[in-house]
């Protein structure tokens, strides 16, 4: 609860919201106790005094009533209607909601007809069309603006609840012997309450603005009672004569639904997680670049990672993802990067050109240098200019990375036109010729299907043809074969080995799987906690690993054909990246770490074969 | 697509019939006599059973239910007793002028709506975006009523730049540029609200987007930024725009009513007001169902757009 | 050796394209009738790629899915489907995604006493008590009972779950792929922290994976499923040494091994599952398939005593 009050008035906004609101409802609260003239007694002598008039401070309406106490009682009545029908509604509708959701089937689908029916009429028909029924008057307005809303909270409300009741917990709730009422109540509400809570604090103001609304056509209160709508009905009339009486109780309704309006969006913020952190920022088309110097070069060769340094800054944390990696690709090269989740493979794949997401993520340090052209810190248009045209990018899960609303043969021949040149004509011609070169069969047919239409293993061959579309040096593969079934897998593992040799590519292959990097790669890094503990050529790594990481890693891994059998583990695990222990980073796992490993930095040494430990398991010189 | 087309129009049969049930049911409980009611309350009982056998009143409701739709779907609205004139004439002559007003506020808030949350959305915590937002909070706040009054305050007393009140001039106006003129100040005052929902519902849709991997993808292919935002991830964006938009138009021919009374315009959403006031209950019941219907008849273009623009939805 | 769970004729058959009355548009039969026998005590391996049913197959087990077919016998007796609390005192599932599977805004303490509480109908003393027996048998501190399940990382979630499952004190457990959400490090923490229960408390075990390796690893017997049925059956130690049925032998030779060249040669994929080919799933895919084979369903037979495959021809 402090949590959310915290993250509620981090919101300067909604703090602002909060104390005009604050302030209207204490005022509300005291009208009947305030010094105030009697809010019906009519004095037509005195009818449209100015504001600032001796004895009333707002001015007087047509029949001479002071304004000021005028308002005050109407801006009770608003503010009680508004929320009585926004509780109504969310209650009601709610509860619908929620029953119709988990019911799931016919009870489901019968209700949501139901609710469709209603609100197939614009709401100020069935509005209209229930105060006919139950005549003019404040009440009937409010029921009638609590129903018309019913639909509203019983649509959202179902949603949620029909994807919380296929969520595995209820499952697991539902095994553990609860039935579907405790189910609902204990199990799925506790879900739903914060997104009734935010339903409402986003609606009641418009629920407000409607009670207000059918006042000001005389449907809702009656006179001489007025709420905020029906002064504003009543001064009409006089509007250009004597405006004030229309300002006084407009900008009352301006300020109580603007006010309602920014506390319910700072509620709204608060509750949602997704919000809550943050994570709704729009990545920015390149990751920003805060880094000191670049370092000098160290070498030539078609792609150098030197010192790269790439962190998330959240707030006040920073955590380091990247670490400083230093990793160099040849013409024609491919080279494993492997490792766990959180390790930094994928964001060190995704520094290469700046696709990491900013906010949050930063490069802090380093260079990438492709053919001896820093990349880090280059101008966006250089950046663009080299993307998919000389360093190009497989991504893991084809049915998220390839836009759902465009055919694959639109997606391709946009590739290659945003650096070559050519007609649709020929773009298309090409995109087909592309889709073939990846063995998709019908080619042509298929280069009009959307995404959806392809299985995941044809998808993930578009993918890989859309990064060969400009035959680049350079492909960097982000886990491809991840997403798919152990079949695919080996034909798409396959085919990019065969483009490989065919087409001279350098590819990067991150991947989990050592035994995909033993059949694909000639070389290996091995990541740990955002840092290359050990690198060099596959074979001599998989048949003598010198860091105890690699060497109990690949340990876990069971192999086929081994039987059944007890696995080696690694106790504990891996350091939060915003909470990196000095020295090495696996020391607290490692059976082998003594004081020096937890003391200060471990470089990363070696020629062919690298690795940064100080008490490797097999020494690198046997190996090498 | 042809397929998808009649599917939904098949579909939108029992939402028809559903209104015209919810519609006659609510007029069925209003309380009073209708004969009595037009007949004032000196009416003599004879001639309050005569009038009713000749409504067919005196018939059992679902006897009722069929004969009113029946005559609807022959075109016959029934008689407004306080107009003494068909019902579904004085629809007609009033719908046009509803629907040059919301059609045109209904552009326009699609419009600057949908382009001012992806702006908002592209410059995400810069000026444009400030300035974007808090515009829209003002908007989704002001009562349309009480904006439109100020509007006349302004524009048309003190400046005197657009005419008060009306759809057209009393005398020699009668033109295009004429009723623009007259259009304006309510169809801005209308759009208003409408836009701060569809601005606010786009930034939401687009930032969502954004974070997309597809969205990575096309970068990694190197397609410029403004490609990003106004082709790939506006086009995403709008699958849940536009069902929204369906929405929306309900809500702007919602406001329609208040702003014909503060306009004096003369739409079919003054024409109801006017009918319940006075009772005028084939005159209300008719207006419903009219507009109920076109609205219906709206949101299938709206699904039909939906799944022209995403192929997911018509398998 | 007794028998722990027996299936006869089990399947599932999905309605797809629902109308409001009358019969579905199409039939999508995800699991076509299957017998399992699971001897108690022992560990039966499911293994088979996505689409394959094995998910289906293990809901249907532990009644969170109605089977639409066949019947499921636990230690001799048939399973009453209405009460999912008799399924849960028998049977008990670990779910594939450790996280979604615990109720965010409960603590582990309120989510590990429902079913002690509501399968087992115990005090609050004994729950306190059993609770912290059951946290150490899963080696997780008891200070963890007390936080919320976003607090933990993948692996100590998954323990979790299994000390949900344990705390029910069914002597069979299902385990639909818990460690393929798993880093491999942490992966093999649990698969031994299962085979340590087995151990201590005599489950049974049906362990349903992707991972050839993995399900090789923990089991004593393997069934694999292709396209919604079991084609081959047999000990862990031979059926993927070796393989009787082809698809069998294309699964051991796609998976990728240190120290073996790239598979990949075969082509094809999964037929459509609302449009299944007459005969073997598998004939489109197959070097071995034969006229019969398009025609004629392979049924399940024994090649040797305890080795059984789906297969006109196998290897």
């Amino acid at each position: 609860m402090t949590l959310f009050l915290r993250l509620l008035f981090r919101n300067r906004l909604a703090g602002f919201g909060a104390v005009v609101l604050g302030a209207i409802v204490v005022l509300a609260v005291l009208t009947p106790v305030l010094p105030l003239h009697p809010p019906n007694a009519t004095d037509t002598a005195n009818r449209f005094l100015r504001p600032l008039s001796e004895g009333h401070w707002l001015g007087t309406d047509h029949l001479g009533r002071d304004l000021l106490s005028r308002l005050l009682w109407g801006t009770r009545l608003s503010l009680a209607v508004g929320f009585a029908a926004a509780v109504i509604a969310a209650v009601l509708g709610a509860a619908i909601g929620i029953v119709a959701g988990y019911a799931g089937g016919r009870t489901d689908n019968v209700t949501m007809r139901g609710v469709d029916m209603l609100m197939a009429f614009p709401y100020i028909l069935l509005a209209l069309a229930i105060v006919a029924v139950l005549g003019p008057g404040l009440m009937n307005a409010l029921i009638a603006v609590a129903v018309v809303n019913i639909p509203f909270f019983a649509r959202n409300i179902r949603g949620v609840t029909v994807s919380l009741a296929h969520r595995e917990f209820v499952d697991a709730a539902r095994l553990s012997g609860l039935g579907h009422i405790r189910i609902l109540t204990t199990e799925v509400l506790p879900n739903v309450v914060p997104v009734i809570v935010i339903a409402m604090s986003t609606t009641i103001g418009w629920m407000i603005l409607e009670t207000a609304g059918l006042s000001f056509l005389g449907l809702g209160s009656q006179p001489p009672q007025a709420d905020l709508g029906s002064m504003l009905g009543e001064a009409r009339g006089a509007l250009i004569t004597a405006p004030h009486t229309s300002v006084v109780p407009g900008v009352m309704i301006l300020l109580i639904v603007m006010s309602i309006n920014l506390l319910g969006d700072g509620v709204r913020d608060a509750l949602d997680p997704r919000l809550r952190s943050g994570a709704l920022a729009r990545p920015m088309p390149a990751t920003l670049v805060d880094r000191p110097a670049p370092p000098p070069p160290t070498g030539d060769g078609l792609l150098r990672i030197e010192g790269l340094r790439t962190d998330f800054r959240m707030g006040k944390r920073t955590g380091r993802a990247v670490g400083g990696v230093d990793l160099a690709l040849a013409p024609g090269e491919c080279v494993g990067l492997i490792g766990e989740s959180g390790s930094g493979k994928s964001v060190t794949a995704l520094s290469v050109m700046g696709l990491v997401p900013s906010p949050p993520g930063v490069i802090s340090g380093g260079a990438v240098r492709l053919r001896g052209e820093d990349l880090v810190g280059a101008p966006y248009a250089r950046l663009r200019a080299l993307r998919g045209n000389k360093v190009a990018y497989i991504f893991q899960d084809p049915l998220s990375t390839l836009h759902p609303l465009y055919t694959i043969g639109e997606q391709l021949a946009e590739a290659i036109r945003v650096h070559h040149p050519v007609s649709r004509a020929d773009a298309h011609a090409r995109a087909v010729q592309l889709l073939d070169d990846v063995r998709i069969p019908n080619a042509a047919r298929r280069a009009g299907a959307f995404p959806h239409e392809l299985s995941g293993g044809m998808r993930q061959r578009v993918g890989i043809a859309m990064a060969l579309a400009n035959d680049p040096d350079i492909i960097i593969a982000d886990e491809p074969t991840t997403a798919l079934d152990v079949t695919v897998q080996a034909q798409v593992l396959r085919l990019l080995d065969d483009l490989r040799r065919s087409r001279g590519l350098a590819i990067v292959f991150i991947t989990h799987d050592f035994g995909v990097v033993a059949q694909l790669c000639d070389r290996v890094a091995v990541m740990y906690a955002g840092r290359i503990v050990e690198e060099g050529p596959t074979e001599a790594i998989l048949a003598a690993p010198a860091h105890p990481y690699t060497a109990r890693l690949i340990a876990c891994v069971p192999e086929l054909g081994g039987g059944r059998r007890r696995l080696e583990a690694i106790p504990g695990l891996p350091p939060a990246v915003d909470a990196l222990p000095p020295g090495c980073a696996f020391a607290p796992r490692c059976d082998r770490a003594r004081d020096a490993c937890r003391a200060g930095e471990i470089a990363l040494e070696g020629a062919t074969r690298r690795v940064r430990c100080l008490f490797p398991v097999a020494p690198p010189e046997a190996a090498r | 697509m042809g397929g998808y087309i009649l599917r939904r129009l098949v579909s939108a049969v029992p939402v028809l019939i559903g209104i015209t049930v919810i519609v006659f049911v609510i007029m069925a409980l209003i309380p009073g006599d209708p004969a009595t009611a037009i007949l004032g309350s000196y009416a003599t009982p004879e001639n309050v059973e005569r009038l009713n056998r000749h409504l067919g009143l005196d018939r059992p409701l679902w006897q009722q239910y069929f004969v009113w739709v029946g005559n609807l779907l022959q075109g016959d609205f029934g008689r407004s007793f306080a107009l003494n004139r068909p019902v579904l004439d004085e629809i007609l002559d009033r719908f046009g002028a509803t629907l040059v007003l919301a059609g045109t506020a209904f552009v326009l808030c699609s419009v600057v709506g949908i382009v001012a949350g992806t702006v908002s959305a592209a410059r995400q915590y810069g000026f444009a975006d400030k300035a974007i937002t808090a515009a829209v909070i003002l908007g989704i706040s002001v009562p349309s009523f009480f904006l439109g009054m100020m509007m006349i305050l302004l524009f048309a007393v003190h400046l005197r730049w657009l005419p008060v009140s009306g759809m057209y001039s009393m005398f020699g106006g009668g033109d295009l540029a004429d009723l623009a003129r007259h259009l304006a100040m309510p169809a801005i005052a209308l759009s208003l609200v409408a836009t701060g929902v569809v601005a606010r519902l786009t930034r939401g849709a687009m930032l969502e987007v954004l974070r997309q991997d597809f969205i990575r993808t096309a970068r990694a292919k190197g397609v410029g930024e403004g490609r990003v935002i106004w082709a790939h991830a506006l086009r995403a964006a709008m699958v849940s725009v536009i069902p929204v938009l369906g929405i929306q138009a309900g809500f702007v021919l919602s406001g329609a009513v208040y702003i014909e009374i503060v306009f004096q315009w003369p739409g079919v959403g003054r024409m109801l007001v006017d009918a319940i006031l006075r009772r005028d209950i084939l005159l209300v019941q008719g207006g419903v169902v009219f507009i109920a219907a076109c609205y219906v008849g709206f949101n299938i273009v709206v699904d039909v757009a939906q799944a022209w623009l995403d192929p997911r939805i018509k398998t | 050796m007794t028998l722990a769970l027996k299936t006869e004729g089990l399947a599932c058959a999905f309605p797809v394209g629902k109308r409001l009355i009358g019969p579905p548009r199409a039939l999508l039969h995800a699991v076509h009738s299957t017998d399992l026998r699971v001897h108690t005590g022992e560990t039966l391996g499911i293994v088979g790629e996505s689409g394959c049913g094995k998910s289906t197959l293990a809901r249907m087990l532990v009644g969170l899915q109605p089977p639409t077919g066949g019947r499921i016998e636990i230690e001799g007796a048939a399973l009453d489907r209405a009460d999912p609390a008799a399924f849960g005192r028998r049977i008990q599932y670990v779910f594939q995604d450790p996280v979604s599977s615990l109720n965010p805004r409960k603590t582990i303490r309120q989510i590990l006493e429902v079913p002690l509480r509501h399968l087992h109908g115990m005090g609050r003393a004994a729950r306190a008590a059993r609770i912290d027996e059951i946290f150490a048998a899963v080696n997780l501190r008891p200070e963890f009972l007390d936080r919320y399940p976003h607090e933990f990382s993948g692996g100590q979630a998954q323990r979790i779950g299994i000390a949900r499952a344990l705390a029910a004190a069914a002597r069979i457990l299902i385990l639909d792929e818990p460690v393929s959400a798993l880093d491999v490090s942490v992966q093999a923490q649990v698969l031994n922290l299962l085979a340590d229960l087995k151990a201590e408390f005599g489950l049974t075990y049906i362990f349903i994976s992707h991972d050839l390796a993995v399900v090789e690893a923990v089991s004593d017997r393997i069934a694999v499923l292709y396209f919604g049925a079991v084609v081959e059956e047999g000990p862990a130690t031979r059926v993927f040494a070796t393989p009787r049925h082809p698809y069998t032998r294309l699964l051991a030779d796609s998976a990728p091994q240190v120290g073996r060249p790239l598979g990949g040669e075969g082509a094809g994929e999964l037929p459509d599952p609302l449009d299944p080919p007459p005969g073997c799933a598998f004939a489109g895919r197959c070097a071995r398939a034969t006229e019969r084979c398009t025609t004629q369903t392979p049924r399940l037979r024994a090649l040797e005593e305890d080795h059984l495959a789906a297969c006109h021809h196998p290897l």
